[in-house]
């Protein structure tokens, strides 16, 4: 590749990705040449502007036509733009909540490390949703990937924070492998690794032999992708993970890395599988043959989430379940494969990175300061700080979707793209909303700590709460948005149907 | 703003002023209270005036843009949910019930001891999702205000009853949550499948031929969505054997949210059945009817039965209003307008009595902290006038002629007596048993073997007057003028009638 191919790529389909590239070798250089001393924060501040600069980049970007450079591994579409947006506001929020997160102790020295892991693990998953290459796409993978191993176990001194990132590590690893070999399937009988030529080589393939070895590689790479979005029965890493990790980074792995996996499992799989006729030519795609395998995961993930939930007592454990459930639900909407499926996801997502990112703010606050998670720590919160309590009620009730919130919107949206179609899966519909009165009990039972619970014996001698200014942001957007969103969902609805065009050009 | 907005949404005006009142503030709170309950109760009795004299209730509807999930140019106004409100005579009856109520209610809450700015606020809030509830003129709209009576109801439940309060707020939860989940089914089917949620394009949809659809209902598909409608409604009536979660909250939550709750939230399940069940599915409506006549017996004698044995007041009428409720599901099973017309005036004649006998429960037990009836004993002494209310309202329940109760449970009958003669001649024994049950009761408090400790309690007080007197003077003033509440259901029950062709 000369200088003169290198130059007539259009680089500014990528400005985001080097704003975050730019901010975070300078974050990096910064924490290697400051004095000891000197408070890291103002690193996390550059790096939350910086993201802000990436939105606005991205802002200007929209109205692009589909484009890619550099042999089409990048490509920048409606799809990629969708989901960068909720990756970029979802780690500008978690920004926030790494600022203020003061834990007792094990945080003070890697702090800037903090901030530029975030950085690189934003970069990998913004990758990840506009590849047009197995490459690209498995580069960014990765680098979100071991940038949250390192996350996870940050605070070098307490046992289950590195409990946690060992065991994400030997998971993640494993994962990542068998999605390599599934990939490795594709490429071998397609020679390419490109998104878009192996789509045109699987077009034409009617060997039933090599259908076999195609569904065999959708399962491997379905298998291991469901490691990252943390569906059942891949999802054991899940709660350990959630729990030991700090919080901020808790938030960033059920919100920011679930997203992005998703991408990631839309991306591969209607890109690649809907080519391929399973029954030789005209008859159904694979995708369409293996519905019921994904239908299958969703329905056992939401049931194992929402199930397991219940028993729970740490409120990180909850929420880790919480989020397995909530992979269910939008699984609903990919095994549902209808005409709702990106628009009921990408809401959706943007429901669920609110309201989970909100009641992780108010989680951090309200534990960081005690050597445990036990959902006791709310009883009686309503008492100590009506405004935390009041929020924390709001976005539980969006979780638990319940009309008037965002999280309602997403189910009927959802629940409508499952239905849509002549032979409409009931059983897992049925599941689908079985499972969301399951749900009623935990949440319920937070808010019942919270509301009605008195608070335990010399909390009153507790130091006040006192909300930092970072953490006070993320709860306000937070709670609006839930709200917003669950009065007014055409604000979102417009925005896609104006700016994405339903992402008709997914696979141009 | 449009006239029905501003009704519904009124009590979140008090809530907003609410949020700036300090919570030690308890006067100001209660009264400011009771003041966001007035306007809705002004403009809803204005409009029920104004409709007596040939306003038009067609030209209170709004319908403003809400939702469109797809884009308006492929699909057009497929998949799009309007804010859509509007009221027929028979929603009108209803808001104005509810309205009526709730300020009582709001006048109740004098008992209430502790956190009364959390509870207004809710009190407010479950307000309006109630009257919004009568007015959705889509079933989004009527799922989001049915959910918006759910939530503050559990809180009030949970946080302000009696001991055992919190297991009471989760056995409601979870069988609402159930019921209104399979609700949100049957909804979210027919949103997927028609494109649409709006009730009148359903109705016409469901009845005709060869409907433009997005993809096809079956019979059997409309036969299992009817069954579900009725199981989601039927817990919220509630129908045997889905009753055991409403005897808990009735028991256990505080008189005055309990006037709301038999008041008003059961009779959404009866006026779900009305709505969807006849309207969407006159079809199935008419397969099911002798099964509904059948299971309104089964409520009437079982609620019955069982309110014969209980020791607590509050107990007898929880299964009183089981019983009471079963009336409303034998006047609908008759299928005939006589029976329609029964069950409806039972809706809100229920709704007033029930509404009484709960503040009255309130008011003794704020005297005596007991509603066991072997400990009141001889109230008619100790508090005659309470007392006197009692009995009144005791036998306005027991269907005495000259009360609405009667009105209702005659032409309930006299619908079944016609369809179903075996049937009607079975249930009559309840009758019998309400008879039984509420004398012994209610004499048992007046009467019975009197209980000292209580003399010289005192009698209702100036502000506890306005709800007993309310009450029992539209018992009795639809009692002796039925008109008054038959004249604006007339043209509904013409609709529904012609709709299921009886």
């Amino acid at each position: 590749m000369d200088l003169e191919t290198l130059l007539s790529f259009e680089w500014g389909i990528m400005m985001p990705e080097f704003i975050i590239l730019g901010v975070l070798t300078i974050i990096t250089l910064l924490d290697l040449f400051m004095p000891k001393t000197q408070n890291r924060k103002i690193l996390g501040w550059i790096g939350f502007v910086g993201i802000l600069a990436a939105i606005v980049s991205l802002a200007g970007l929209l109205d692009k036509e589909v484009a890619s450079i550099l042999y089409d591994t990048f490509r920048l579409d409606a799809f990629a733009k969708a989901f960068k947006l909720i990756l970029l506001v979802g780690a500008g929020l978690v920004m926030l909540l790494a600022i203020s997160y003061e834990p007792k102790e094990g945080m003070k020295e890697y702090r800037g490390e903090f901030f530029y892991l975030f950085l690189a693990a934003l970069l990998g998953a913004m990758i990840m949703t506009s590849s047009g290459d197995l490459i690209t796409l498995y580069v960014g993978l990765e680098l979100l990937s071991i940038s949250s191993y390192v996350l996870a176990g940050i605070r070098k001194s307490n046992l289950q924070s590195n409990e946690s990132a060992m065991k994400y590590v030997v998971n993640g690893s494993l994962s990542s492998a068998i999605t390599l070999f599934g990939m490795s399937y594709v490429f071998g009988l397609t020679g390419t690794t490109n998104l878009a030529d192996m789509r045109d080589m699987l077009m034409v393939i009617q060997d039933s032999q090599h259908v076999y070895l195609l569904v065999v590689a959708f399962l491997m790479i379905f298998v291991g992708l469901s490691f990252k979005i943390a569906a059942a029965p891949y999802h054991m890493w899940a709660p350990d993970v959630y729990q030991g990790a700090p919080t901020p980074v808790t938030a960033f792995l059920s919100v920011v890395s679930k997203a992005a996996g998703f991408a990631l499992i839309v991306r591969m799989i209607l890109s690649i599988f809907t080519a391929v006729a399973a029954n030789g030519p005209g008859s159904t795609s694979i995708l369409v043959n293996m519905e019921p395998y994904i239908a299958v995961v969703a329905a056992v993930t939401m049931i194992i989430g929402n199930v397991v939930a219940l028993r729970q007592s740490n409120i990180k454990r909850i929420f880790a379940y919480s989020s397995i459930a909530h992979a269910g639900y939008l699984l609903v909407a990919v095994a549902a494969l209808s005409l709702f499926m990106f628009d009921s996801l990408w809401f959706y997502l943007v429901a669920y990175l609110f309201m989970n990112m909100g009641a992780f703010a108010i989680i951090q606050l309200v534990t960081e300061k005690s050597d445990s998670e036990d959902l006791s720590h709310f009883a009686g919160l309503y008492k100590r700080a009506p405004f935390l309590a009041v929020a924390m009620g709001i976005l539980v009730l969006s979780l638990a979707g319940i009309p008037g919130t965002a999280g309602f919107i997403g189910k009927l949206n959802i629940i409508t793209g499952a239905l849509v179609r002549e032979q409409a899966n009931y059983l897992l519909v049925g599941i689908m909303i079985a499972t969301t009165v399951v749900s009623y009990v935990y949440y319920f039972r937070i808010l019942a700590q919270i509301f009605f619970k008195q608070a335990p014996e010399g909390s009153e001698s507790l130091p006040k709460i006192k909300i930092p200014v970072g953490i006070g942001i993320v709860i306000i957007v937070c709670v609006a948005a839930s709200v917003l969103f669950g009065i007014f969902p055409n604000l979102a609805f417009d925005f896609l149907q104006t700016q994405f065009y339903e992402f008709g050009d997914f696979l141009q | 703003m449009s006239l029905l907005s501003f009704l519904i949404f009124s009590p979140l005006i008090g809530v907003l002023v609410l949020l700036f009142i300090p919570k030690t503030q308890e006067k100001l709170l209660k009264g400011l209270g009771f003041l966001a309950t007035i306007p809705a109760l002004v403009i809803s009795l204005s409009l029920f005036f104004q409709y007596r004299s040939g306003l038009k209730l067609e030209t209170l509807s709004e319908k403003l843009d809400w939702i469109a999930f797809k884009n308006a140019i492929q699909y057009g106004e497929f998949f799009t949910i309007k804010y859509e409100l509007g009221v027929d005579g028979f929603q009108l009856v209803l808001i104005i019930l509810t309205a009526v109520v709730a300020t009582l209610a709001a006048i109740a809450s004098i008992h209430i001891k502790e956190e009364w700015k959390g509870y207004f606020m809710l009190f407010l809030l479950l307000e309006t999702g109630m009257l919004g509830v009568f007015a959705a003129e889509n079933l989004v709209l009527f799922f989001i205000f049915f959910e918006m009576t759910l939530i503050p109801t559990f809180f009030l439940i949970g946080k302000w009853g009696y001991e055992e309060k919190v297991k009471a707020a989760y056995s409601f939860l979870i069988y609402n949550g159930l019921g209104s989940a399979i609700l949100l089914i049957v909804i979210i089917v027919f949103f997927a499948r028609t494109g649409t949620t709006n009730i009148e394009a359903l109705q016409t949809i469901m009845t005709s031929d060869n409907p433009q659809l997005i993809a096809s209902m079956s019979d059997d598909l409309k036969l299992g969505l009817f069954i579900a409608l009725l199981i989601a409604f039927g817990i919220k009536l509630p129908i045997f054997p889905l009753h055991s979660w409403m005897v808990r909250v009735h028991v256990q939550a505080p008189p005055s949210i309990v006037m709301l709750h038999s008041g008003i939230l059961l009779k959404i399940g009866a006026y779900g059945l009305i709505r969807f069940g006849m309207g969407i599915f006159p079809e199935q409506f008419k397969s099911m009817a002798v099964m509904l006549a059948v299971l309104g017996v089964i409520n009437l004698l079982y609620g019955a039965f069982l309110a014969f044995v209980q020791k607590d007041f509050k107990m007898v009428l929880a299964y009183s209003s089981i019983s009471h409720m079963g009336i409303v599901l034998i006047g609908l099973g008759a299928l005939n307008e006589a029976g329609v017309q029964g069950a409806v005036f039972q809706v809100v004649s229920h709704g007033l009595i029930s509404a009484l006998l709960f503040f009255l429960v309130g008011v003794f037990y704020e005297r005596t902290q007991t509603t066991q009836f072997e400990k009141l004993g001889g109230m008619a002494k100790a508090m005659p006038i309470t007392a006197g209310f009692l009995l009144a309202g005791g036998m306005a329940s027991l269907g005495l002629p000259g009360m609405s109760g009667f009105v209702s449970e005659f032409m309930a009958f006299l619908g079944l007596f016609k369809e179903m003669p075996v049937l009607g001649a079975v249930g009559a024994l309840g009758i019998i048993m309400t008879a039984v049950y509420l004398l012994r009761a209610v004499l048992g408090i007046t009467y019975g073997t009197a209980n000292w400790k209580w003399y010289g309690a005192k009698d209702l007080s100036p502000v506890e007057f306005v709800p007993a007197v309310a009450l029992l003077a539209l018992i009795v003033l639809i009692g002796v003028y039925p008109n008054i509440l038959s004249e604006p259901l007339q043209s509904t029950l013409e609709t529904i009638m012609l709709r299921i062709g009886g």
